[in-house]
């Protein structure tokens, strides 16, 4: 298996993928940007000038420093600025993205898990199982992901202990996130198992014994891996859209663990009185990420499907 | 065509049958209601009293279908945080948002044709290429991001337009309307915009790579062949056969568009359905969760059904009895 | 048979296509030349690739960019129309030549009444009213062997079947009188049982008006039933052209030989089908000299150095340097 995937990406490597790659300034920019954005994100603790949630570092003098400029009680300079509380808004952007990347990450992934296999299992198995699988995936499908997501939000915020609902709220951004975009890869993945599952090699490893486990992973699966890392990254750029979405809703991220778009909210909060860095930095960043993912995810659809063009 | 419209009914049913039993199960075991109504210090009796009237004492599928019943008749029970019916409250809300829905889906359908098939037609000109750029970030730019950032330029630097609310309203029976006064037309401007905008990008690109597809058909060749002239091909020929499969998907936009507003409302403190779901689930209203779900749910099932219909007048060959007759 | 080649509808000389591509400069149609007379039908013939389409979307002026006319020229009725502007070219189409494409299934607009495409062809060509267009639509479709068009005006394609959708499209191609037709496979997606039928409707039509056409087909059959000369092309380029008697029982090019060979309705009575060994080379990857030379078993020196051998329109039936003799025992 890790020889046939290490063979896949050095043919990959060779192959007109890395010629189109290098020959897109756009893919090129982007894929610059997202990589910068998520070691920022990994390296947050020890990148960002202050841990913006340990009220020991903080200082409330600080409070409203403009960008740039030196606070006019302390001295201290702040390159992004400060918000209400003194915080240095480019250490909550860092932490803020940190979490924003976590949580759509771990949302794709688990979308991707449950879709990859469910769309498996009805596709392979069939019958009842794509029926009852399918029903369902129509069913949500009927319903933008984002209505989706609030209503698992809301469930679990209501099934929760009061005291536990902050620190549950990430987890619970997760599985609503997740749960509300499985559908498209369930469906990728099962269209493309009835098609394999037709072809002569799957039906010869079922006549000499493979069980079915097997075959949907060592046969099915990779044949349906660049249509699945498409949507994969699609999925991504709109996973931290909705984060940040629910986040700015105030049905995300609580402002103990901030997000992207928890930033945003409060700094919402600033627009009519004038301290636009504390609302703009975060702003930027989130388009930043969301868009550069989103130029990934279109370039690669175009690069692995060239029909499509 | 009556039994394909029939089956797509009884489809819509289950699915309403689904929701309903979602709803149900949020009500009946998110929370226990009886506390929810009369609070922690409740005598014992009252609340032997309150469950037999609640009915919560009965089998559950009788309390399935006396909830579905009484949701039908427009009963959603009392919620948790105003302690009024959850009818009225949706009553009350219900015109904000259709208001908005209507203007921003009219902007986004008209705009997003417009521009679809202007991109197509032109695919390398330079206007093509870069409002196809353009509406790339369009996607990647979260709805309250435009909305904020709408309200920044047009509100606080320039102060033309409001940056909440409806402005005043007239009422017309128990309908309240923004349409009618200067500064509720004025109010529905930034927030209309915000929420048309991404509908409209998807429409656009949608379109164009509809067009396009068309564009290369057979029967685009034979009339170009035929020497029709170039309007007469784009716009007769190509346009109305991208509308078909493009007729399914607005439809669905229109759907988004309702539940997009929750953020629109929320940014613009728009008194409308959305702002009174978030606010619901801030505070774990069930009640209100529960009947915005179902009404949501009938709105979608409705504006599928109404697009299935459609198809009927846009593509002949849907109409199977009438080639039946002629076969 | 007595066709007027002296004032020909179609006259192509050294047409030459060019597609500009990552790889390089590729020529699918390469310095062709002929001449079609009115009421005259020529077949041209080749494998697919052969640049036999590409030759008829250049004579109606539908390239698909990045393809375009890069030399040569072509006219109608003596008239050059490879440099009309758009606008010109688009009001010939239709109204002077018309065009059958290979799919009769997917050439009509599946959400138009068969009237209505007819009508707005009839009516963008001619000066005609809603009524008397409607009657002439009426008519074509009568002429083309549809009953009852009264009623089947207001039909959708998707009410007849794949025969009369081809037979709505010759009425769509003829409605407006064009003096050259080009049908490009008019009869590869239909029936066998109903090629025939159109093979033999497009032929009385086109006799009774005197309308040339430009028949693309890769079945000689329909070639051997319908054409009065025929064209073979090979590689973007004209291997044999000639009279279809003639050139079906003793064609001259080893090509064309192996492919008539190679054909079971032009080599009935043979024992056994031969093949042409090896295909056509990639239009990316053309040898110097003759593009046939590599599969040829005449080749010789001269046959893989320096240009091509040509073939003129006005001269000699063969694009060969070592054609094969009348009257040659095969080897």
């Amino acid at each position: 298996m890790s020889t046939s995937i290490g063979l896949r990406l050095r043919n990959a490597l060779d192959s007109d993928f890395a010629y189109l790659f290098l020959r897109s300034p756009v893919a090129v920019l982007s894929a610059f940007v997202v990589i910068v954005l998520v070691l920022a994100a990994i390296f947050a603790p020890l990148i960002s000038p202050q841990d913006p949630f340990n009220p020991i570092e903080l200082n409330l003098m600080n409070g409203f420093t403009p960008p740039g400029t030196p606070n006019a009680f302390t001295g201290e300079s702040f390159w992004l600025g400060t918000d209400d509380q003194g915080r240095d808004v480019f250490s909550t952007i860092l932490h803020g993205m940190r979490i924003s990347l976590f949580v759509g990450v771990s949302a794709v992934s688990f979308a991707l898990l449950l879709g990859v296999t469910l769309g498996l299992l009805a596709g392979y198995v069939g019958g009842w199982t794509d029926t009852i699988i399918m029903r369902v995936a129509d069913v949500q499908l009927t319903f933008p992901a984002i209505l989706v997501a609030m209503l698992i939000f809301g469930i679990a915020k209501g099934i929760t202990p009061v005291e536990y609902r902050d620190q549950m709220a990430i987890w619970v951004l997760i599985l609503a996130i997740g749960l509300s975009d499985w559908v498209q890869f369930a469906r990728v993945v099962r269209g493309a198992t009835l098609v394999e599952k037709g072809r002569e090699y799957v039906q010869a490893a079922q006549l000499i014994g493979r069980r079915p486990g097997a075959i949907m992973l060592r046969h099915i699966l990779p044949n349906v891996l660049s249509p699945v890392l498409v949507i994969a990254t699609i999925s991504l750029a709109l996973a931290i859209i909705a984060e940040a979405t629910l986040s700015f809703l105030g049905v995300g991220a609580p402002p103990t663990q901030p997000s992207l778009g928890t930033l945003i909210r409060i700094g919402q909060g600033f627009l009519f009185s004038g301290e636009w860095w504390i609302l703009l930095f975060p702003s930027l960043t989130l388009l930043a990420l969301a868009l550069s993912v989103n130029l990934l995810g279109d370039w690669l659809r175009d690069a692995l499907n060239p029909r499509l063009k | 065509m009556l039994a394909y419209i029939l089956r797509r009914a009884a489809q819509s049913v289950l699915v309403l049958l689904v929701v309903g039993l979602i709803a149900f199960s949020m009500f009946r075991f998110i929370g226990d209601p009886i506390d929810n109504m009369l609070g922690q210090e409740a005598q014992q009796e009252d609340i032997d009293r309150l469950r037999t009237e609640l009915g919560l004492d009965a089998p559950l599928l009788v309390q399935y279908v006396r909830f579905l019943s009484s949701a039908v008749q427009g009963d959603f029970g009392v919620s948790y945080g105003q302690g009024r019916p959850v009818a009225d409250i949706l009553a009350e809300r219900a015109p904000a948002t259709l208001e908005l829905a209507l203007v921003s889906g009219t902007l986004a359908i008209s705009f997003g044709i417009v521009f679809g098939v202007f991109t197509a037609i032109r695919r390398n000109g330079f206007a093509a290429q870069a409002i196809m750029s353009l509406s790339l970030i369009g996607v990647s730019l979260p709805t309250f991001l435009i909305g904020i950032l709408l309200i920044y330029v047009f509100s606080v630097e320039l102060g033309w337009l409001p940056s909440f609310g409806r402005g005043e309203t007239v009422e017309l029976g128990w309908w309240t309307t923004g349409f009618a006064t200067r500064s509720g037309l004025l109010a529905l401007i930034l927030p209309s915009i915000t929420l048309g905008l991404y509908q409209m990008t998807l429409i656009m690109r949608l379109v164009r790579s509809e067009m396009l597809e068309v564009l290369r058909q057979d029967y685009i060749r034979f009339a170009r062949a035929r020497g029709l002239r170039t309007r007469t091909v784009y716009f007769r020929h190509a346009l109305v056969n991208t509308l078909v499969p493009v007729t399914t998907v607005i439809g669905l936009q229109l759907g988004s568009i309702i539940a997009f507003g929750i953020v629109t409302e929320t940014v613009f403190q728009w008194p409308g359905l959305g702002l009174l779901f978030v606010n619901a689930i801030q505070f774990v209203d069930i009640p209100v969760m529960a009947a915005y779900l179902m009404l949501i749910s009938v709105m979608f099932v409705l504006i599928n059904l109404f697009v299935d219909v459609l198809y009927f007048f846009i593509d002949p060959r849907l109409r199977v009895d009438r080639s039946e007759a002629s076969a | 048979m007595g066709h007027d080649l002296a004032n020909p509808v179609l006259s192509l000389r050294d047409l030459t296509v060019e597609i500009k591509t990552r790889r390089g400069l590729l020529k699918p149609v390469d310095g062709v030349s002929f001449d079609i007379a009115p009421g005259e039908i020529l077949g041209i013939v080749g494998e697919s690739g052969a640049g036999k389409s590409m030759t008829g979307n250049a004579v109606i002026g539908l390239l698909d960019p990045p393809a375009r006319i890069a030399g040569g020229e072509v006219r109608l009725a003596g008239q050059r129309i490879d440099t009309l502007s758009s606008e010109e070219m688009r009001r010939l189409r239709g109204k002077q030549i018309g065009m059958i494409f290979q799919d009769p299934l997917t050439s009509l607009n599946p959400l138009l009444r068969i009237g209505d495409q007819l009508t707005e062809t009839i009516r963008t060509h001619l000066d005609l009213g809603a009524n008397a267009a409607r009657e002439r639509a009426i008519a074509a479709l009568d002429e083309v062997g549809i009953p009852a068009a009264e009623e089947r005006i207001n039909s959708y394609p998707h009410e007849f079947s794949g025969g009369m959708r081809q037979r709505a499209v010759i009425a769509l191609t003829l409605c407006a009188e064009p003096s050259l037709v080009i049908a490009d496979e008019p009869t590869t997606a239909l029936d066998v049982s109903v090629q025939a039928q159109i093979i033999a409707l497009l032929k009385r039509l086109c006799r009774q008006r005197g309308v040339a056409v430009m028949l693309i087909t890769h079945d000689i059959g329909v070639i051997a039933e319908a054409a009065d000369r025929i064209a073979v092309m090979y590689a973007g380029r004209m291997a044999e052209i000639g009279d279809v008697a003639e050139v079906l029982r003793r064609p001259r090019h080893p090509y064309a030989d192996g492919l008539l060979s190679s054909t079971p309705a032009a080599s009935a009575g043979q024992a056994r089908l031969r093949q042409i060994p090896g295909a056509m080379p990639r239009l990316t990857a053309l040898p110097e000299g003759c593009a046939f030379a590599a599969r040829c078993e005449r080749a010789q020196d001269r046959c893989r150095q320096g240009a091509a051998p040509r073939l003129e329109a006005d001269n000699g039936r063969t694009a060969c340097w070592f054609p094969i003799q009348h009257g040659e025992v095969e080897a």
